[in-house]
C-alpha cells in the first residue's frame, strides 16, 4: 500500500513539473512573440507559445481527470507510434525537398528567383529534413524501443519521453522556417541558430537521461551491443553539437548571432562536429538499429560477439578524428590533413568488420533475402554501408580528394549512404515495427515491398553513377591544359557539362520519393488494420508477436 | 585474449558510459586544441583588416541566402586552381571571418578572389538575373536584393559582438559603425579620409543602380569586391620564419 501510495505521490509531483515547465516555455514564448527583435524571433515565439500552451493544457487535464490514471505497465509503445510516424512523415518531406533542389539544379527558372525557394535556402531545408527530421525521429523512435526490449524495462520518465518526442518536433519546425526566412549561422548541417540550438541541447539532456535512466532499471544484466552504439549516438551528438555551435548572439531577444570560432580553427571544428555527424548520427545510431532488427528479422543471432566489440570501440575511436579530410589543401596545417587522411583510411576496418558481422548474421538463412523482401532491405542496406565505407577511405587520399573534393562525386558518395545506407535500413526497421506495435497480424502487402525496394534501388544506382560521373568530369575539366599550356574550359563550360547528369540525377531521386510513397500507403493500410493481401507468403516475424505462430519442432 | 573481461562495460552503464565519453573525446582534442595555440596555425601577414561595417553587412546577406552551399571560398595549393582563381588561400585571410565560408562545394567557381574581377554593374545584372550575363549559368536569380533596404539598425551591436570574438574593431570603429556604413557608398563625404585610416583599401562608391537608398545588394557587392584584395601578396614571404 505505501508502495502505491508512494507512487501517485510521484506521478502527481511529475505532472506539477511538467506543468510548471510547461507553463514556464509558454511564458517564454510570450515575451519573445510580443518582444522579438526580429520578426523570425517574434514568429518562433508564437510557435513556442502555441506549443507550450497546448502542452500546459494537456497536461492540466490529465491531472484533473486524474482519478483514472492512465495504464503506466508493459512497454511505453505510444511515443515509438508517433516517432514511425513522426520518421515516415519527415522522409516524405524531406526527400521531396531533395527531389525539388535536384530540378532546380537542372532547370534553374525553378527557384522562382523568390527568397524562399531558392536553392541556398533549400538545401539545408532538405539535409536538415532527412538528416535531423527522418534520420533523427527514426533513431529516437528505434532506440525507445529497442532499449526497452533488451532491458525489459518500460522506459524511464513519465513525460519525458513525450518530452523528447514533441520538443524534437518543435525542434524541427522552428530551424525549417527559420532556414526558409533567411536565419541560418552557415555551418552546414548545424545551420540553426543560437536559441534553437539551445533547445535542441534541452530535448537531447532528456534524451539521454531517458535512454540512461531504461538502461539503469533494465532486468537484463548486459547491456545488449545495439544499446552501446545507440548510447555513443547520443553522447557524442551532445558534445559535437555544443562545442561547435557556440557562438554569441546580438540580443537575447534577436535570431542573430555570431559562432565564436573564425577561420582555420572554425573549419576544423566544424567538420569535426560534420564529419561526426555523419559518423554518429548517420553511423553509430544506425548501426544500432542495424544490430537489432537484422537479427531479430532474420531470427538469428549476431554472428560474432567479438566483431562486435572489436567493432564498437575501433569505430567510435576512429572516426572523431576523420574530420580534416574535408580540408584537404586547403589553409588547414599539413599536420592535421594527414592525421585526418590516416585515421579516414584506418577507418575502413572497423566499417567493414561491422558490415561482416551484420552480412554473416544472415549465415544459414540466406533464402531469406529471396523471400523476404524486408530482409532484402535490410541487409542491402548493409551492403550499401560497406560500399560507401570504402569509398569514404579512398575519398579522403590527398590525391584522390584532390580530385573530387568540391564536386557531385562527394554528393554521390553522401547519397550512397543516405539513401543505400541510412535509408534502407529504416525502411527495413518500420516494415518490422508499423505490425509490431499496430498489433497486426502481418505488413498490409508484401508485393508493395517487392515494388518499394526495386523501384527505390533503381532510383538509388541512377543518382549515384550520374553523380561519379558528373564529378569525376567536373574535376577532370577543372585541371584539363590545352596544348598551349593553357587552362582549357572556362568554369561556366564545366557547369554546362553537368546539365544531363542532374537531369539523370533528379530523375533517380523521382523514383525514391515513388518507393517512399508506396511504403507510406503499406504502412497506412497496415497500421489501419485491413486485411493483408498477402499474409500466407510473409514470414512469422512479420506478425506482431501475439500472432506469431510457434514454428514446429 | 580474454573477451570476458569486456563484460565489466556491458554490466555497467555508467562505466559503458565513461569509457565512450574517453574515446571518442580524444580525436578531437588532438587535432582541434593545437590550432588555437601553434602560432604556425595563421601566417603573419600584410594588410588583413576587419570588415568594414558594409561590407559585414554584406557578408551577412550572403550567409543568409546561403551562397557557401554552391560557392567555396579557399583556393587549394594545386596548380589549376593557382592559375584559375590566383593565389592560393591563406589562413590569416579567414581569420576575422565568424563563421568560416570556406565551402564544400563548387556548383559555382570559388569566390575567394572574386574581389575586382568584375565591375559593379556587372555584379548587380548577375545578380538580378544571372542568365542576363552568363547564359549557362544554374544560379538563381535574387531580384529582391537591389529593392529591398539595408537593415543596419544593429550594425554597432553586430561589431561589438565580433570584438568579444576577439576582431580587432576599435572604440572609433564602434563609436562610427553606423556612420562608416552609410559613409561607404558616398564618395563624396566630408570623413573619408578617417574612414580610409580606420579601414585601409576599403572601396568607396556607390554599389548599385540606385543611390536613394543604401539595399542589400549595394552590401552585397561591397562585400563580393573586396574578397581576396587586402592581403599584399608583394611582401608575402611563403617560405617566412613564421610559417609551416
Amino acid at each position: 500500500m505505501a508502495a502505491i501510495l508512494e507512487k501517485d505521490e510521484w506521478k502527481a509531483f511529475s505532472d506539477a513539473m511538467a506543468l510548471v515547465a510547461a507553463g514556464l516555455l509558454s511564458l517564454v514564448g510570450l515575451i519573445l512573440a510580443l518582444a522579438g527583435k526580429d520578426a523570425v524571433m517574434a514568429f518562433h515565439g508564437c510557435i513556442l507559445l502555441g506549443a507550450a500552451g497546448l502542452a500546459f493544457l494537456y497536461i492540466l487535464t490529465q491531472m484533473i481527470e486524474g482519478a483514472e490514471p492512465r495504464v503506466e505497465q508493459g512497454y511505453a509503445d505510444g511515443v515509438i507510434r508517433a516517432g514511425v510516424i513522426a520518421t515516415v512523415f519527415w522522409g516524405l518531406a524531406g526527400f521531396l525537398v531533395g527531389d525539388v533542389i535536384a530540378w532546380q539544379l537542372a532547370f534553374p527558372a525553378l527557384n522562382l528567383d523568390l527568397p524562399w525557394t531558392t536553392f541556398g535556402r533549400l538545401r539545408p531545408l532538405h539535409t536538415s529534413a532527412v538528416i535531423f527530421a527522418f534520420g533523427g525521429n527514426a533513431l529516437i523512435a528505434t532506440s525507445f524501443y529497442v532499449v526497452q526490449r533488451t532491458s525489459f524495462a518500460r522506459l524511464a520518465g513519465r513525460w519525458s519521453p513525450w518530452f523528447v518526442f514533441w520538443g524534437y518536433q518543435l525542434f524541427i519546425v522552428l530551424a525549417a522556417t527559420g532556414y526558409l526566412l533567411g536565419v541560418t549561422q552557415s555551418k552546414e548541417y548545424a545551420e540553426p541558430e543560437w536559441y534553437v540550438d539551445l533547445w535542441l541541447t534541452a530535448v537531447w539532456v532528456v534524451y539521454f537521461l531517458v535512454f540512461v535512466g531504461t538502461l539503469a532499471k533494465r532486468r537484463e544484466p548486459h547491456i545488449y551491443v545495439a544499446n552501446w552504439f545507440y548510447l555513443a549516438f547520443i553522447v557524442t551528438v551532445a558534445m559535437l553539437h555544443i562545442v561547435n555551435n557556440l557562438a554569441v548572439p546580438l540580443s537575447l531577444l534577436g535570431s542573430k548571432s555570431y559562432i565564436i570560432y573564425s577561420g582555420v580553427q572554425d573549419a576544423m571544428t566544424q567538420w569535426w562536429y560534420g564529419h561526426n555527424a555523419v559518423g554518429f548520427f548517420l553511423t553509430a545510431g544506425f548501426l544500432g538499429m542495424m544490430y537489432y532488427f537484422v537479427p531479430k528479422r532474420a531470427e538469428r543471432p549476431i554472428y560474432s560477439y567479438r566483431l562486435s566489440i572489436v567493432h564498437f570501440w575501433s569505430l567510435i575511436f576512429l572516426y572523431i578524428w576523420a574530420g580534416p579530410h574535408h580540408l584537404h589543401y586547403t589553409a588547414l596545417p599539413d599536420w592535421a590533413q594527414t592525421l585526418g587522411m590516416t585515421f579516414s583510411i584506418m577507418l575502413w576496418m572497423p566499417s567493414w568488420g561491422g558490415m561482416i558481422n551484420g552480412l554473416m548474421t544472415l549465415s544459414g538463412a540466406w533464402d531469406k533475402l529471396r523471400t523476404d523482401p524486408v530482409i532484402r532491405l535490410l541487409v542491402v542496406a548493409v551492403a550499401f554501408y560497406g560500399m560507401s565505407t570504402f569509398e569514404g577511405p579512398l575519398m579522403s587520399i590527398k590525391s584522390v580528394n584532390a580530385l573530387s573534393h568540391y564536386t557531385d562525386w562527394t554528393i554521390g558518395h553522401v547519397h550512397s549512404g543516405a539513401l543505400g545506407w541510412v535509408a534502407f535500413i529504416t525502411f527495413g526497421a518500420l516494415y518490422c515495427l508499423v505490425p509490431w506495435l499496430w498489433h497486426r497480424k502481418a505488413l498490409y502487402s508484401q508485393r508493395l515491398v517487392e515494388w518499394h525496394f526495386w523501384i527505390s534501388t533503381l532510383g538509388i544506382l541512377l543518382y549515384i553513377t550520374s553523380m561519379w560521373v558528373s564529378g569525376i568530369l567536373q574535376g577532370l575539366m577543372w585541371r584539363a591544359y590545352d596544348q598551349l599550356g593553357f587552362l582549357e574550359y572556362s568554369f561556366v563550360e564545366t557547369v554546362a557539362a553537368m546539365h544531363p547528369f542532374y537531369v539523370i540525377r533528379a530523375i533517380g531521386g523521382l523514383l525514391f520519393v515513388l518507393g517512399a510513397l508506396i511504403m507510406t500507403y503499406n504502412l497506412w493500410r497496415t497500421a489501419r488494420g485491413d486485411e493483408p493481401v498477402d499474409a500466407a507468403e510473409q514470414p512469422r516475424i512479420a506478425a506482431a508477436p501475439e500472432f506469431r505462430p510457434v514454428p514446429a519442432e | 585474449m580474454d573477451w570476458s573481461k569486456h563484460q565489466v562495460l556491458e554490466k555497467s552503464s555508467i562505466l559503458l558510459l565513461i569509457g565512450i565519453l574517453i574515446t571518442v573525446a580524444i580525436g578531437g582534442l588532438i587535432e582541434i586544441a593545437p590550432l588555437f595555440w601553434l602560432s604556425s596555425t595563421i601566417e603573419q601577414v600584410k594588410g588583413m583588416r576587419p570588415y568594414t561595417p558594409l561590407e559585414l553587412a554584406g557578408r551577412d546577406i550572403y550567409v543568409r541566402e546561403g551562397c557557401y552551399v554552391c560557392h567555396s571560398q579557399m583556393v587549394r595549393s594545386l596548380r589549376d586552381e593557382v592559375e584559375r582563381y590566383g593565389h592560393y588561400s591563406l589562413a590569416a585571410e579567414s581569420m576575422y571571418d565568424h563563421p568560416f565560408q570556406w565551402g564544400s562545394k563548387r556548383t559555382g567557381p570559388d569566390l575567394a578572389r572574386v574581389g575586382g574581377k568584375y565591375s559593379d554593374e556587372w555584379h548587380a545584372a548577375h545578380m538580378i538575373d544571372p542568365r542576363a550575363v552568363v547564359p549557362e549559368s544554374v544560379m538563381p536569380g535574387y531580384p529582391f536584393l537591389a529593392r529591398r533596404e539595408l537593415d543596419y539598425g544593429d550594425i554597432t551591436e553586430r561589431l561589438k559582438v565580433l570584438r568579444i570574438e576577439g576582431v580587432p574593431y576599435t572604440d572609433d570603429m564602434i563609436a562610427n559603425a553606423k556612420a562608416d556604413l552609410e559613409l561607404q557608398v558616398d564618395p563624396n563625404a566630408a570623413a573619408l579620409e578617417e574612414f580610409l585610416a580606420r579601414y585601409p583599401k576599403a572601396q568607396v562608391r556607390q554599389f548599385d543602380n540606385d543611390a536613394s537608398y543604401v539595399s542589400e545588394l549595394d552590401a552585397l557587392i561591397a562585400y563580393l569586391q573586396m574578397l581576396g584584395t587586402l592581403v599584399d601578396f608583394a611582401t608575402f614571404d611563403a617560405a617566412g620564419p613564421n610559417l609551416r
